[in-house]
């Protein structure tokens, strides 16, 4: 036992790297959900219903939101998904600095072991995922607890956005050109390229924050000559960014899903990497004053950046295009990865489309900081974000446990979330804009048109509470009962199904693995394997 | 053929939406501004748009679905090759059509904001100081108001913004306007009662405990009934002063 825990913890091969991010983020997915749970059985009613104290909600909300985003789904696309699939299907036998790899899980770990610490301080943070001042510094609240858990965990990202750059750039097996790479490989080279760019920027604006309220700087203070919204400036000039280094990932095992379930190649490949993905990493930087149009930022600004946000819709729509182009003439089988591979579809269309309004400056007037807006953002990236870290487990389950999962338990588990997510989402963007129904809110007495929104919304958690529970018990039946996968149980012509499932713990392949003239990873249909 | 034909197509919307949106904000209008339809009609317009897009995506996805779906276990895909040609007409027909589409709703959002930005002449200016948790109103005359703020039926009202303490945002969702207030700046926002009756004024900006509970009211009143209640409270204020 001692030595299987040895084992885990000082590895450098970078497939048990990928588990242990997978398993650190399904833990900060567990917790951050049971918020969520929280939050709904508040807001489950009006007035006071589980708890008469405002500040739990403030702290369940805070928790909820940093643990979503910095501990589960920037580590489980760029942590579990980049590191299990990167070496493989490059053909690769490790990425190029293992042990700097091995830096980086244990510095996620410390950095959730932070974030838990939220539930045993005397004044947990209560500053939002955002941490804006002058609020995260005037707060009873431990915004130092914060500050550390960004910190570490940003830290953790640039250490694997220099990793993976460089395995993809130098590692590639002989025969591998630039354009013979899986969308995947080419969407986590576009994340990695806009984290390095900006984490950075959000550990300065963190740790101003954290000068400002225990050293007594004052950046931030206008009494002494600082301002309020240059935070908030370099705050979303990274997390803008940050929402491509889900989005880009996502839709990436998306390509892979659809493309192995439907047996087909992808449609237009090249407009996607270059103009999609490309395109998308050219203009993530300059759209973040989108978040700032009701602070109160020049007009001109307002104006020049409502028109670069409409523009992402180009990058975004050619992906789309590709991704639905890919089912044409194809050959679709409705397994387990595939329901969540075409779902996401649907519900990045939702999420995607009712960003626009959001973009235009002047309807933004309105919808800015109201459950619009929160429901846009979930549709976006926790529900076609966490479908498709889903559909990525469910299609690399064969590979990474050797055996295969219940396909009724999948179907059970994506069904009761595709109904929950809706159920709560959907309503949410509609009390939002029809009843103007603000965010971060404990209560809500002055909006009694909004109770019956919020009942519906209670049970669409459930839902997915339920699915879950069905989901987890899917992937642990599954180990215990399953039954062997075979290498190729997906009939997949991507790199990493060649070798043995699970693949051999060092190198991945016997030797480096023979890549025929002119290969690619989706070309089905051909004699080429 | 064809495609150049919606290849033009797009450059003439394109340049529809570049005029439309570099045409001179109507600065001083004489007529009021109607920002609440004008937002209605717009949030309407877009919300037909984007559901129109969205749903020749699923209605095409869902087709491929059902003619596509396999029949047997060998069965593969057979989508050919692109060539050069029909590749570089799906990037550039499609980014074409996306850019004018974007074009468009800027040139639309845009002429609907400087109606937002563009303060009617004679409107009443309210100095508004928000605070954790209060929004403190101070009329023209010096009268102070505090989470109540009467105002004639009739008038444009300007709320000069600033904050004591953290970030708010003073949110009025009948009039489809917020605007953050904040420490060491001043920003505004207006709005334009037409008719006597109550809406809800809420904080839309995370300021703590107390947030959810920001809770505020704007009453319109009648013009001769606000300007009675504005007179005896600018007498009180006087007798206040003068008692002091």
């Amino acid at each position: 036992m001692m030595y299987v825990l040895k084992d885990w913890i000082f590895t450098t091969d970078h497939k048990k790297i990928g588990l242990l991010y997978l398993i650190g983020s399904i833990v900060a997915f567990i917790l951050a959900g049971f918020m969520a749970l929280l939050m709904r059985a508040e807001l489950s009613a009006i007035g006071p219903t589980i708890t008469t104290n405002p500040n739990d909600y403030n702290v369940w909300l805070y928790f909820h939101g940093a643990a979503m985003i910095l501990g589960f789904q920037i580590p489980a696309l760029t942590g579990f998904l980049a590191n299990y699939l990167i070496p493989l299907q490059i053909g690769a036998r490790d990425v190029a600095f293992p042990r700097v790899n091995a830096l980086s899980v244990w510095l996620f770990y410390m950095g959730i072991v932070l974030a838990l610490m939220t539930f045993v301080v005397p004044n947990p943070p209560d500053v939002m995922w955002t941490g804006y001042p002058p609020y995260s510094v005037l707060t009873p609240g431990n915004t130092a607890l914060y500050t550390f858990t960004v910190l570490l965990l940003g830290f953790a990202s640039i250490l694997g956005g220099v990793n993976f750059l460089t395995t993809i750039t130098f590692m590639r097996a002989p025969g591998i050109g630039w354009n013979q790479l899986n969308v995947f490989t080419w969407c986590t080279y576009g994340a990695f390229i806009l984290q390095l760019i900006f984490v950075p920027v959000l550990g300065t604006a963190v740790t101003m924050i954290m000068l400002d309220k225990y050293v007594g700087t004052h950046f931030f203070d206008p009494s002494a000559g600082g301002d309020v919204l240059i935070y908030q400036n370099l705050f979303w000039f990274y997390s803008h960014p940050a929402v491509y280094v889900i989005f880009l990932p996502f839709i990436g095992i998306v390509f892979d899903i659809v493309a192995t379930f439907a047996r087909n190649r992808i449609f237009n490949y090249k407009a996607a990497i270059y103009g999609g993905i490309g395109g998308i990493v050219l203009l993530a930087g300059e759209v973040w004053i989108h978040h700032l149009y009701v602070t109160g930022m020049p007009d001109w600004i307002r104006v020049g950046q409502m028109i670069t946000t409409l523009m992402i819709s180009v990058p975004v729509g050619l992906l789309f295009i590709s991704l639905v182009g890919t089912l044409y003439k194809s050959s679709i089988s409705f397994k387990t990865p595939m329901l969540y591979g075409l779902s996401v579809i649907f519900l990045m269309l939702i999420g995607g489309l009712t960003g626009i309004p959001l973009a235009i400056v002047s309807l933004d007037l309105h919808v800015s900081d109201t459950y619009f807006i929160v429901g846009h953002f979930h549709y976006v990236m926790a529900v076609a974000g966490t479908f498709s870290i889903f559909g990525g487990v469910y299609y690399l389950y064969p590979k990474f446990t050797g055996r295969m999962f219940s396909e009724t338990l999948g179907k059970l588990g994506f069904w009761l979330s595709f109904i929950g997510v809706n159920t709560i989402f959907f309503p949410m963007m509609v009390v939002g804009v029809v009843e103007g129904m603000p965010r971060r809110y404990w209560d809500y007495q002055q909006f009694p048109a909004a109770e019956s929104y919020h009942v519906v919304m209670t049970y669409g958690a459930g839902f997915i509470a339920l699915g879950f529970i069905v989901i987890l018990f899917s992937w642990i039946h599954g180990m215990f009962k399953g039954e062997v996968a075979g290498n190729n149980p997906w009939g997949s012509r991507s790199l990493e199904w060649t070798t043995t499932s699970p693949p051999l713990a060092h190198g991945n392949w016997e030797a480096v693995p023979a890549i025929a003239e002119g290969w690619g990873p989706y070309e089905y249909g051909t004699k080429k394997a | 053929m064809h495609k150049l034909g919606m290849k033009g197509l797009s450059l003439t919307s394109i340049l529809i939406g570049l005029i439309v949106g570099l045409m001179p904000a109507s600065g001083y209008a004489k007529e009021i501004a109607d920002t609440v339809k004008g937002f209605d009609h717009l949030w309407y317009e877009v919300m037909v748009s984007i559901t129109i897009i969205g749903a020749a995506f699923t209605i095409v996805m869902v087709y491929f679905m059902i003619k596509y779906r396999r029949r047997s276990d060998e069965e593969e895909g057979s989508q050919k090759p692109m060539s050069t040609v029909s590749a570089i007409g799906w990037a550039v027909i499609p980014v074409f059509l996306f850019l004018a589409e974007d074009l468009y709703m800027a040139a639309k959002g845009w002429e609907l904001y400087n109606d937002y930005r563009n303060v009617p002449e004679n409107s009443m200016e309210i100095k508004l100081e928000s605070a954790m948790w209060s929004w403190d109103y101070t009329y023209p005359n010096g009268v102070k108001s505090y989470n109540e703020l009467r105002v004639p039926a009739g008038t444009p009202i300007v709320l000069r913004m600033t904050s004591r303490d953290t970030l708010h945002s003073h949110y009025i969702p009948d009039f489809r306007i917020k605007e953050d207030s904040m420490p060491g700046r001043v920003t505004y926002l207006w709005f334009y009662p037409q008719a006597p009756g109550e809406h809800v004024v809420a904080c839309a900006e995370y300021c703590g405990l107390l947030h959810s509970r920001m809770a505020g009211k704007i009453i319109a009143m009648p013009e001769d009934e606000f300007t009675a209640w504005y007179k005896a409270e600018a007498e009180n204020l006087e007798q206040k002063l003068a008692s002091n």
